[in-house]
């Protein structure tokens, strides 16, 4: 029998070709393979967000083998002895089985809880480079209108989450999302009954929250990323200004291979940071809080973080109910202000933002080239305003806990609060518009000047003066013709190529310094000989 | 007629039999023999039957008491004054607190207080074991009230139950974790990571400062010894199953760590992969 000769080379080409045959794949392919994507730091942020969702799918799907979604009460018999013959929701044994009998239960709950305080950290973080880089322009409002949704989905994700294990902490939380729904004038008490199934806690809410969290937000989550990552695809990524790089190109790596493998690793990393403090640090010890019951409240009882706003407002808001006598008297409970309006107002201001700035400053233009923060002081002041606001009602969601363990009166804390709510936000609006402001009045004064080189020369009249390195050629008083085009511009002289190339490596040098050329066509500097010892003279000897 | 005067005249009269018309000289000093009689009766009866007034105001200490006293008398009677009855604006009275409170607040060295404020706050003890005990001693015999019990305090003790109580009565305070919490103005509850059994139990019978008194009556001498064993056991012996426990202050120093870790740690490996380029 004749053997066949078997070409090993062959093989990948000839089955992609075969492929290729039969799905006509080879053009779009070629196209989307070889679509190129800017490279820089800041443009990897909503990645983080993206990787850690993947992780929170896999460690979610892990989760939901072993966890029961039943309110029914049986009496608790598993491997953690302090809470062995007290009776609890199925929800919660199945919760402490995860943790202490389920191999590898524990660290799969702390992976997924850490990615999703991650997945809401890293979306925050993105839209923060978003808006203070103007990347929301037009055409991009879309994707920052569903960018500004993912948030809030991620926030319901989270809650329904936080409420599934059923300890005294989700309970505490649960019941004051039933007092937020309660305070809704009009329809409140008709909502409550409806998720509940009836008067808090009522005996369905962990099954109908189980769904929404494994099936109807996760798919709601999907589609919205989806849609994000299509529009990116569609409308091109932004880029930076720079040397080649116009509103009509896009500069960078090709998606393939070079793109693709830098994602990919970063997605091994994002994995490994997240393991790593499920391994490491230990959130939501459900095993403390108890088998959530109503008269259990525990001291420092918190949501995460990304809720904690709104414990925050909730905390200063003074008590200012509202009677309306219709009828018997109508009450509207000071707590509909801070926990419905204000995430309200939130919702609609941070999705209208690009609407609204494109109206004011009358710019109705394609915009693809980014634009550094301080080149628009009055964006990234209102944005420095949003982060201030925000975090001091996070901060107030904790003053508690800060309160307590720094030793400053709780009620102080309270007041500082709402004093810092008013003052703090327009505080910060102006600082960051004179730093924005200065920042390119440096900018400007490099441009005219030159960069400063360090040598001082002293004038025959005694005068001392520092040398500037013009950046072009100038008119003769050291004043350059550049004009201000809002990048980079070199501040030292090694960047202009004065002192040679800087030594090479992110975290070490992956040269020996010594090899470096101080500067093109100067041999190296040799190592500077051993100082001796300063001694008193021989006679010590 | 007579008989008509007999019945104005009264019963006593009337028994007497004889109507004696007596002098106003002997009449007085009868009634003022028969006032005396009666005061010294009622004051005998009332010496008989209350010698404790005599004591309370000079007391016969016992040895360690009166060593209390000097104690006292050193340290404590700027605020709290003398016989500890107290002085209005500086420091409650002392009477009836028992040792069990004196045994927490100098045993625990809240007390001598560092200066007036919200709450005083654990410190290395000032005084050594045995002079707590004396102080104890002294404030007892002086007024009485609770006392510790000796020996084990978490005798048979079931963690379970100790659990659930702890939550019910001790977590809105001291929070899931025994490590403390804020209350209004300044004060807090205290971590309850240093206390000791005989401490906690002291807490509990004495309610210092901000904490109410969970008597026996409230809370039973085995229930108390659950919830101790449960903060000794569980809290304090337990290792964190899940890894470093960031403090057990809850969400906010899990929020606080993925900023300071997470993203931290992300920012710094998307700028070296975005340097590789």
């Amino acid at each position: 029998m004749k053997r066949r000769k078997f070409d090993v080379a062959a093989v990948p080409g000839k089955a992609a070709g075969g492929v290729d045959d039969r799905f006509q794949v080879a053009t779009p392919l070629r196209k989307l393979l070889n679509k190129v994507f800017p490279d820089h730091w800041s443009f990897l942020l909503g990645e983080i967000a993206l990787f850690s969702f993947v992780v929170l799918l896999l460690t979610g799907v892990f989760l939901t083998f072993f966890y029961e979604p039943a309110m029914t009460e049986v009496v608790y018999n598993g491997s953690y002895a302090p809470l062995r013959g007290t009776p609890m929701s199925a929800a919660y044994a199945s919760s402490l089985d995860i943790s202490f009998d389920v191999r590898g239960g524990l660290i799969m709950r702390q992976m997924h809880h850490w990615s999703a305080l991650l997945f809401m950290a890293a979306i925050v973080v993105h839209m923060m480079r978003v808006f203070f880089t103007g990347a929301f322009r037009k055409p991009r409002e879309t994707n920052w209108i569903i960018g500004s949704l993912l948030f809030w989905v991620g926030f319901l994700a989270g809650f329904t989450g936080y409420s599934l294990p059923d300890d005294g902490l989700s309970g505490t939380g649960l019941r004051i999302a039933s007092g937020i729904m309660l305070s809704i004038p009009v329809i409140g008490s008709w909502v409550t009954s409806s998720v509940f199934g009836g008067e808090f806690p009522g005996e369905i809410i962990i099954s109908r929250f189980f769904i929404a969290h494994v099936l109807l937000i996760p798919g709601l989550l999907v589609a919205l990323i989806s849609a994000h990552l299509g529009l990116v695809f569609k409308q091109k990524h932004t880029q930076w200004p720079g040397p080649g790089r116009t509103n009509e190109n896009v500069v960078g790596e090709r998606m393939f291979p070079r793109y693709a493998l830098k994602q990919g690793g970063f997605f091994m990393v994002v994995f490994g940071v997240i393991a790593l403090m499920g391994g490491l640090f230990q959130i939501n010890p459900i095993w403390y809080f108890g088998p959530y019951e109503a008269w259990v409240v525990s001291a420092a009882s918190q949501p995460d973080w990304y809720v904690m706003f709104l414990d925050g407002s909730t905390r200063l808001m003074p008590a200012w109910e509202i009677n309306i006598p219709i009828g018997n008297g109508y009450v509207i409970p000071p707590l509909f202000w801070p926990t419905v309006v204000l995430p309200g107002i939130l919702v609609g201001l941070s999705t209208l933002y690009p609407f609204v700035e494109a109206r004011q400053l009358k710019d109705y233009r394609h915009h693809n080239l980014l634009q550094r923060p301080r080149d628009v002081p009055a964006r990234t002041a209102v944005g420095a305003m949003a982060v201030a606001f925000y975090i001091v009602l996070t901060l107030s969601g904790a003053n508690d806990v800060i309160a307590d363990k720094f030793h400053i009166s709780l009620n102080a804390m309270t007041w500082a609060g709402r004093i810092g709510l008013l003052f703090i936000p327009p505080l910060a609006y102006y600082v960051t518009y004179r730093i924005c402001l200065g920042l390119q009045q440096h900018d400007r004064e490099v441009l005219a000047h030159g960069v400063e080189t360090g040598i001082i020369r002293r004038l025959p009249d005694g005068r001392f003066e520092e040398v500037h390195q013009p950046l072009s050629a100038g008119d003769g008083h050291g004043h350059g013709e550049l004009d201000y085009v809002g990048w980079v511009v070199p501040k030292k002289m090694n960047r202009l190529g004065a002192l040679g190339p800087a030594i090479r490596g992110f975290f070490y040098p992956i040269e020996k310094p010594v090899e470096a050329p101080v500067s093109p066509g100067h041999p190296p500097v040799e190592p500077r000989p051993e100082r001796e010892e300063i001694g008193s003279g021989d006679s010590r000897r | 007629m007579t008989s008509d005067n007999d019945r104005r005249r009264g019963l006593l009269a009337r028994l007497r039999g004889r109507p004696a018309a007596r002098s106003r000289g002997r009449r007085r000093l009868g009634a003022a023999f028969r006032l005396i009689a009666a005061l010294t009766l009622a004051g005998g009866a009332y010496t008989v039957f209350a010698p404790g007034v005599q004591a309370q105001e000079n007391p016969p200490l016992t040895g360690a008491a009166a060593e209390g006293r000097a104690l006292f008398d050193v340290s404590c009677v700027t605020c709290h004054g003398r016989n500890a009855q107290g002085v209005e604006g500086r420091g409650p009275s002392l009477i009836g607190v028992g040792s069990a409170s004196v045994e927490f607040q100098v045993g625990s060295g809240r007390m001598p207080m560092a200066r007036q404020e919200a709450q005083a706050m654990r410190k290395p003890p000032v005084f050594t074991d045995e002079q707590v005990r004396q102080l104890g001693q002294y404030i007892q015999e002086l007024g009485g009230g609770p006392q510790v019990p000796q020996g084990n305090l978490r005798e048979g003790a079931n963690l379970a139950t100790g659990g659930e109580l702890f939550r019910i009565n001790c977590s809105q305070c001291h929070a899931f974790g025994g490590g403390g919490g804020a209350l209004s103005s300044g004060k807090y509850a205290p971590s309850l990571n240093p206390a000791s059994d005989a401490q906690i139990y002291a807490a509990m019978l004495s309610g210092p400062q901000n904490m109410p008194v969970f008597g026996d009556n409230q809370i039973t001498p085995e229930q108390k010894a659950d919830i101790i064993a449960y903060i000794q056991e569980t809290l304090k012996a337990d290792q964190d199953q899940g890894g470093f426990n960031l403090g057990r202050y809850g969400p906010s120093t899990e929020g606080l760590a993925i900023f300071l870790v997470g993203i931290v740690a992300l920012v710094f490996a998307s700028l070296w992969i975005a340097g590789k380029s």
